[in-house]
């Protein structure tokens, strides 16, 4: 290995072995990237820098390891979703009603972040609670996309609603993050900043600690800039919690074992449904470019169909909001977040504080959500979504008998410009037509950066796997990777602003 | 299906989120639209479907009824916008 011109410039994986070998301390490696974020703010990928806790943990880790004793993670500065509780750091959600809030624990996925030594650079800008494709729900403003389109300078969207967590990655102002992901929100933002993203299988990663969206759909993942990196955080995200009763008990493999082992024999389903009308047709020639690429290394191509596919989204738009709007009961005024200064009694404390600390597209799905439970609607709308739900993961257990894994596109286009899709919600929820089944099924699926537009945009491709099954996908997607050779970067013209 | 100003008016107030009176007609238009795409739903045969509640194939784990966290009322009250000796502050509720 050789050192990059910028310790910034490392993956994940080459900055562990710099550290390790004392090629790099932690603190440089640290400072390189508390700088990069300070030149980077035009990019809003923040919503809180924590630099002088990063040195801390920095310096804390060179000093274990001048006495070798590394932790997996050890004097690695990530990133960090702001829907992850963090101990003494603020934790919004992108929401005003938690702008304030200081958690007084630590979220399990972050917990173990910091158990095997890694170093928290800050909290990342996102949509608000997580509901959105595009972050530009923040309460915090939207985050720009470190790329723009040859020879423009539009400033794009990084997708959502883990954005801040993807331009950090793509922007080079971390070694990698952690998002989230209820219905595409970290592949999709992946996909839009030519980055890796993985949603691991429910129950893989703790829930407990990161503010709650959609409880049966919420799920941890890695958002970095290699497949063998993604491989590399989850080993550390994932865990067996008690504290979360969805957390499965099974143990966690070292993901990174494996991961060069090839596709010979690998069985891909191709699935006939992802196959939409009106996509560009960019995203069709880069589909089957990829399933070319798995054949070359030996992999078995088969045609399989997911029938249900067109349903995933509009079942989604029901069961997303009814959770949310259980979950965002919580917040009252009284206990903690954002209260109105303006209530003469307790139910207007309630209206108001409420009115006041969520945006526009939350207060939509929570009104969406207390309809579709509400008396007299429930059968024919919740109860409905719930067995559409069943005939989704019906349709990928019948596939997974024909393949072991399934290879789609990962979003109907490229990254688009701040304020295109706003005006109508349903255009903006079409951006997760094929990340969202795999939520409703509980899925693995990974997103691969695969190929650049005619105008120099990213596009990724999407590996899906059967339930706990992280290896063969991260393999898959490694082949992926290794076929796509996807070297491009964004100019960096955030520094000069 | 479609919701009506009144029907709006009633979830808003089931959610506890003020809605003033001139967004109402507004927000009706959104739901209708989402309520709108979400029909499609309809098309399909559900005879006989369960309803999919988890996707984790496990019974929830059990735990033995002990505390295992105490005496954090303070880190509990840190983050109230008013309280008073570990007491959360509301406007009056009796009169």
């Amino acid at each position: 290995m050789s050192l990059p011109s910028s310790p910034t410039d490392f993956s994940l994986a080459d900055a562990r072995d710099a550290v390790r070998t004392k090629k790099i301390s932690s603190r440089e490696l640290t400072e390189a990237f508390v700088t990069a974020i300070e030149g980077a703010r035009v990019l809003n990928a923040f919503v809180t820098e924590t630099p002088d806790r990063a040195l801390e943990m920095a310096d804390a880790s060179d000093a274990r390891l001048a006495q070798g004793e590394a932790r997996p993670l050890e004097g690695l500065p990530l990133a960090v979703k702001d829907l992850f509780c963090t101990k003494g750091v603020r934790t919004t959600a992108g929401s005003r009603i938690l702008s304030n809030f200081i958690p007084p624990y630590e979220s399990t996925v972050t917990q173990n972040l910091w158990d095997a030594g890694a170093v928290l650079l800050g909290k990342t800008n996102m949509d608000e609670f997580a509901m959105g494709s595009s972050n530009e729900t923040s309460y915090f403003k939207p985050v720009l996309n470190p790329w723009r389109a040859r020879d423009s300078n539009q400033n794009l969207v990084p997708g959502g609603s883990s954005g801040g967590s993807a331009a950090s990655v793509a922007g080079k102002l971390c070694l990698a993050a952690t998002g989230t992901d209820t219905g595409g929100s970290i592949r999709q933002p992946a996909a839009l900043t030519g980055t890796v993203g993985l949603k691991p299988t429910y129950g893989r990663c703790s829930r407990w600690g990161i503010v709650a969206f959609a409880s049966s759909l919420d799920q941890a993942g890695p958002m970095t800039r290699t497949v063998r990196d993604a491989a590399i955080l989850l080993t550390t995200m994932a865990s067996v919690d008690a504290k979360d009763s969805t957390s499965v008990a099974m143990p966690v493999p070292d993901y990174e074992t494996g991961l060069e082992s090839g596709v010979k024999g690998l069985k891909v389903g191709i699935p006939r449904e992802y196959r939409i009308d009106g996509a560009p047709s960019e995203i069709d020639v880069l589909w089957a470019k990829g399933a070319e690429w798995l054949r070359a290394q030996g992999a078995e191509i088969v045609d399989v169909s997911l029938p249900h596919t067109k349903y995933a989204l509009p079942a989604y738009y029901i069961v997303a909001p009814a959770e949310a709007s259980s979950n965002l009961a919580r917040y009252d005024g009284v206990r903690y977040g954002h209260r109105t200064s303006d209530a003469k009694d307790i139910v207007e404390l309630y209206e108001k504080s409420r009115a006041e600390g969520f945006g526009a597209e939350v207060r939509r799905r929570i009104l969406v959500g207390t309809y579709v439970l509400s008396a007299g609607y429930y059968d024919a709308y919740y109860a409905r979504a719930q067995k559409l739900r069943t005939l989704i993961a019906r349709d990928f257990t019948e596939a997974f008998t024909r393949c072991d894994v399934l290879l789609t596109p990962a979003t109907p286009g490229p990254a688009f410009a701040l304020g295109a899709k706003t005006d109508d919600p349903v255009s903006m929820y079409l951006n997760d037509v094929f990340t969202v089944t795999v939520n409703l099924a509980g899925l693995p699926g990974l997103v691969v950066p695969a190929g650049l537009t005619a105008n120099r945009l990213p596009l990724g491709l999407q590996i899906i796997g059967k339930a706990f099954d992280e290896t063969t996908v991260l393999r898959a997607g490694r082949a992926v990777e290794w076929a796509a050779d996807f070297a491009a970067k964004p100019d960096a013209w955030w520094r000069a602003a | 299906m479609s919701v009506n100003k009144e029907t709006v008016r009633r979830i808003a107030k089931l959610a506890r989120l003020a809605l003033d009176e001139e967004r109402v007609e507004p927000m009706m238009n959104e739901l209708n639209n989402i309520l709108a795409w979400v029909q499609q739903l309809e098309e399909v045969d559900i005879t006989g479907v369960p309803g999919l509640t988890s996707v984790v194939e496990q019974r929830l784990k059990m735990r033995d009824d002990v505390v295992t966290e105490g005496n954090t009322a303070a880190a509990l009250m840190a983050n109230a916008p008013l309280a008073e000796d570990h007491f959360f502050v509301v406007p009056k509720v009796v009169e």
